[in-house]
C-alpha cells in the first residue's frame, strides 16, 4: 500500500506547522456555534442587567447630542440641508458598530480562554461571534434612529435600500481589525490598555461629527485610506441620498483597504491561532 | 474493524522562559528589551563580559509517542503527573499542534478534557445543554433529538430552568457529563473528569462509557488516576513516562508494574520547598510511613499499628481543606479512603499557618499479607483537587497476629482478601 493511499483511509491527519487543510470546512461544520456564542453573550448581557438595554439606547443618543452641540451649534459646520442630528446619527450607526466590535473582539479570546484550552473548534468563531452580538445593538440604535427621523419629519431617500450593503461593509471592517486585534491581545497582554486609545483615535480621524465633503478635495483621497471614511460616507448617502457624500475614488480606496485589512487579519489570526492554546 | 488512531513519532515541545513569571509576553517588555539590547550591543563592544542573556529552556512534554488503536478498544492512559498524558490528549483532540510527527484518525472524535467547558453560570440548565452541545460540535437538531435522554441521564429535570450557578457541584457535573456522553462520535476521549462527583455518579459514568464502547463499538481513551476504574473499563493500558510510551499491555499487567516500579519503597517521599506539590494554600513537604517508635518503615507485622504522616506548609487556613489518602492493593483496588476530618469535629487535628504535621494510624490486626499502596489526596472540599496522585508509597504486611493454629498453618498459603480480621464466632443458644 502506498503512503498516500494509506492516508486516504483516515479522515483526519494531525500534523504540526498549521497543516490543517480542513479549516474552512470545519468552520462550516461549526457554523451554528457562531450564533450559539452570540446568543449566549446576548442572553447573559440582558439577563444580568436591565441597564444592558438602556445602555445601548443611551450611548448613541448621548454621543449624538454632544456631537450635534459641538459641531453643529458651536463650530457651526454646515449640515447640507438636513437636521444636524440626522447627519451625525447616520455616521454613528456604523461607527458605534465598529468601535464596540473592535473592543469586544479584542477581549473575546482571553474571556473564553478556558474553552480554548479544553476543546477544539475553529478559533475564528470566537471573535467573529462577539461581532455578531453587536448586531442587536445596531438594531436597537437603528430603532432609535427611526424615532429621530419621525421627530424631525425627515423622509429618507430611496437609497436607504442599499443600506444592508454598507452594513455588510462595516461588518467586514470589524472582522478584519477584530481578528487581528484579538490575536495580538493573546500574544501581548498589555495590548488591551492600548485598545481604548485606538478607538478614541479612530473617532477623531473618522468623519463622525462632520460631513467628510468638508475635507479639501486634494486631501480627500488620502483621507479615505481609513476604510471607515468610505463606510460612513456610504451610510450618509444611503440615508440622506445626497450625492455630495459620495467621493468615488475615495470609496474604492476605502473598499480596497477593507479587503486588505480583512486579508491581513485572517492571515495573522491563522498564524497565531496555532499557539493560542499554549499561550492563552 | 481496523486502526482508528495511529500515532507516529509524535512530539510536543514547549519553550520555557526562565526570566519571566508569566507565560505570556507583554508589549512593554518587548519594547524595553529591544531598546535596551540596542544599547547593550553597543556597550558589548567596549565590554568583553557579555550580559546575562535570557534563559530559554526547551521542554519536550511528548518525545516520541507511537501507538495504534483499533476500533472498539478501550484504552486507559496512565502515568505520573507531568508524564505527558494531558498533552497527549490535547494533541489528539486538536487543541494544540504536535511539534513533530503525525496522528491519523478515522472517525469523529469527541473529547471531554474538562467537565462543563463553556458552561455559563448565568444561563439555565436548558440553555447550557444547547450551548455546551454546540461547543462540543453537535448540531441543534441533534441536541433537540437527544435532549430528553440528556436530561434523563443527568437527573436535574426539576432544575432545568434554574441558572446553573445555583446548582450544587454534583448537579453541575452530572449535567455536563450527560451532554458530552451523548455526543455521536466514533472515538471518545475522556480526561480525569470523574474525580469530581459522587460515587454513584462515577459508577453511572463508567457504566455509560462501558455501554458506549462495548455495545456501540466505539473507541474510548480514558485518562485516570483511579486504577480501579481503569481496570474495570479498559481492555488495554498505555503507560506514559517523560513523554514516551513505556508499556502497552493488558490493564492488570501494566498497573501492577506501574505501581511496583513507580512507588517509593523506602516508606517516605520528600519534596523540597521549590518542587513541593500544592498551590497557594498548601505545599506538601513529605509523606511518611512510620512505626510506633517514629522510624520510617516499609515492612510491618500485622500486629503493629502503621502511622501515616503528612508534613506540609500552610500559606493560609482554608476551612475546606481536606487531607487524606487511599490505600490500594496491587491491582489498584481501593481498600479504603480516609480523611483528616472524617471523625467528629472536636477530634479533627487543628491547623496553623506555617509548617504542620498530622498523622493517622492504620489499626493493627487489620490488613492481610501483601503489598499496599498509598495515594495521597488533598483538596478543597467540592471545589478543587490540589493533589490527587497515583500510588506514591508502598509498604508490606506480614501476618503475625493469628491466634488460631488453623489460621497460622494456613497462612503459609495466603488467605484471600485484603483484610485479615479475626471475627469471633458464637454458638447460638436457645434462650437468646
Amino acid at each position: 500500500m502506498t503512503r498516500s493511499k494509506e492516508n486516504e483511509e483516515f479522515d483526519l491527519v494531525i500534523e504540526g506547522a498549521g497543516s490543517n487543510k480542513r479549516y474552512w470546512s470545519d468552520i462550516w461544520k461549526y457554523r451554528e456555534l457562531f450564533l450559539f456564542l452570540a446568543w449566549r453573550d446576548i442572553l447573559v448581557r440582558y439577563k444580568q442587567t436591565v441597564i444592558g438595554l438602556a445602555w445601548s439606547l443611551f450611548r448613541p443618543f448621548l454621543t449624538m447630542l454632544i456631537f450635534t452641540l459641538i459641531f453643529g451649534r458651536l463650530a457651526k459646520f454646515p449640515s447640507g440641508g438636513v437636521p444636524y442630528p440626522i447627519l451625525v446619527y447616520a455616521a454613528m450607526l456604523p461607527w458605534l458598530f465598529f468601535s464596540t466590535s473592535f473592543n469586544d473582539s479584542s477581549n473575546s479570546l482571553i474571556n473564553n480562554s478556558n474553552m480554548l484550552t479544553k476543546i477544539y473548534f475553529p478559533r475564528m468563531i470566537v471573535p467573529v461571534s462577539s461581532i455578531i452580538v453587536n448586531f442587536v445593538d445596531f438594531l436597537i440604535s437603528f430603532a432609535l434612529f427611526i424615532g429621530l427621523m419621525f421627530w424631525y419629519h425627515f423622509v429618507p431617500s430611496w437609497t436607504i435600500l442599499t443600506l444592508p450593503l454598507f452594513f455588510l461593509w462595516v461588518v467586514l471592517i470589524s472582522m478584519g481589525t477584530g481578528l487581528y486585534v484579538s490575536a495580538v491581545n493573546v500574544k501581548y497582554r498589555d495590548f488591551k490598555h492600548i485598545v481604548p486609545f485606538v478607538v478614541q483615535f479612530g473617532l477623531y480621524i473618522s468623519p463622525v461629527g462632520f460631513d467628510s465633503s468638508l475635507i479639501p478635495e486634494k486631501w480627500r483621497l488620502l483621507y479615505s485610506i481609513n476604510p471607515l471614511v468610505g463606510v460612513i460616507d456610504g451610510f450618509r448617502w444611503a440615508i440622506i441620498g445626497n450625492p455630495r457624500y459620495i467621493y468615488l475614488p475615495g470609496l474604492f480606496l476605502s473598499l480596497s483597504m477593507t479587503f486588505l485589512f480583512l486579508l491581513f487579519g485572517v492571515l495573522y489570526f491563522r498564524k497565531m491561532e496555532r499557539v493560542f492554546a499554549d499561550t492563552v | 474493524m481496523g486502526t482508528v488512531i495511529k500515532a507516529e513519532h509524535v512530539g510536543k515541545k514547549y519553550v520555557i522562559l526562565h526570566q519571566q513569571q508569566e507565560k505570556y509576553v507583554t508589549l512593554r517588555d518587548v519594547i524595553v528589551k529591544k531598546t535596551t539590547s540596542l544599547f547593550k550591543s553597543r556597550a558589548r563592544l567596549n565590554n568583553t563580559k557579555s550580559p546575562a542573556t535570557e534563559k530559554k529552556e526547551e521542554f519536550w512534554a511528548l518525545q516520541d509517542i507511537n501507538f495504534k488503536i483499533e476500533q472498539g478498544d478501550r484504552v486507559g492512559i496512565i502515568g505520573r503527573n507531568g508524564a505527558g498524558k494531558s498533552t497527549l490528549l490535547k494533541v489528539l483532540s486538536r487543541i494544540t499542534e504536535p511539534t513533530k510527527g503525525r496522528i491519523k484518525i478515522k472517525g469523529r472524535i469527541a473529547s471531554l478534557l474538562e467537565v462543563g467547558t463553556g458552561f455559563h453560570p448565568e444561563l439555565t440548565g436548558r440553555e447550557n445543554i444547547y450551548l455546551n452541545g454546540a461547543i462540543l460540535g453537535m448540531h441543534r437538531s441533534e441536541i433537540k433529538r437527544k435532549f430528553d435522554e440528556i436530561v434523563d441521564f443527568s437527573g436535574v429535570e426539576k432544575f432545568l430552568d434554574t441558572p446553573v450557578k445555583r446548582y450544587s457541584s454534583g448537579m453541575y457535573v452530572r449535567l455536563a457529563f450527560a451532554v458530552a456522553a451523548h455526543l455521536e462520535s466514533e472515538i471518545l476521549i475522556v480526561d480525569e473528569v470523574l474525580a469530581v462527583g459522587d460515587a454513584e455518579f462515577q459508577r453511572k459514568c463508567l457504566g455509560k462509557m462501558q455501554d458506549v464502547s462495548q455495545r456501540q463499538g466505539r473507541t474510548v481513551l480514558f485518562v485516570s488516576h483511579n486504577m480501579q476504574a481503569i481496570t474495570n473499563l479498559c481492555s488495554r493500558v498505555i503507560l506514559i513516562n517523560k513523554g514516551l510510551v513505556i508499556q502497552d499491555d493488558t490493564p492488570s499487567k501494566v498497573i501492577r508494574d506501574y505501581v511496583m516500579f513507580e512507588t517509593s519503597k523506602d516508606g517516605s517521599v520528600f519534596w523540597n520547598e521549590d518542587s513541593a506539590p500544592g498551590d497557594s494554600t498548601i505545599k506538601l513537604l513529605a509523606v511518611k510511613i512510620l512505626d510506633q517508635k517514629n522510624n520510617i518503615q516499609n515492612r510491618f507485622f500485622s500486629k503493629s499499628k502503621i502511622r501515616i504522616q503528612f508534613d506540609f506548609i500552610l500559606k493560609e487556613i482554608d476551612p475546606d481543606l481536606v487531607i487524606g489518602f487511599d490505600i490500594t492493593d496491587e491491582d489498584g483496588v481501593v481498600i479504603f479512603r480516609t480523611y483528616q476530618n472524617d471523625s467528629k469535629q472536636e477530634e479533627w487535628p487543628s491547623f496553623q499557618k506555617g509548617s504542620n504535621s498530622i498523622y493517622c494510624e492504620i489499626p493493627s490486626e487489620f490488613l492481610n499479607v501483601g503489598t499496599y499502596y498509598i495515594s495521597p489526596k488533598i483538596s478543597l472540599h467540592c471545589k478543587k483537587w490540589i493533589f490527587n496522585a497515583d500510588p506514591l508509597l508502598s509498604f508490606e504486611i506480614e501476618l503475625n497476629h493469628g491466634v488460631s493454629p488453623f489460621w497460622n498453618v494456613l497462612s503459609k498459603s495466603n488467605r484471600p482478601g485484603a483484610l485479615a480480621l479475626i471475627i469471633p464466632w458464637k454458638k447460638k443458644t436457645e434462650n437468646f
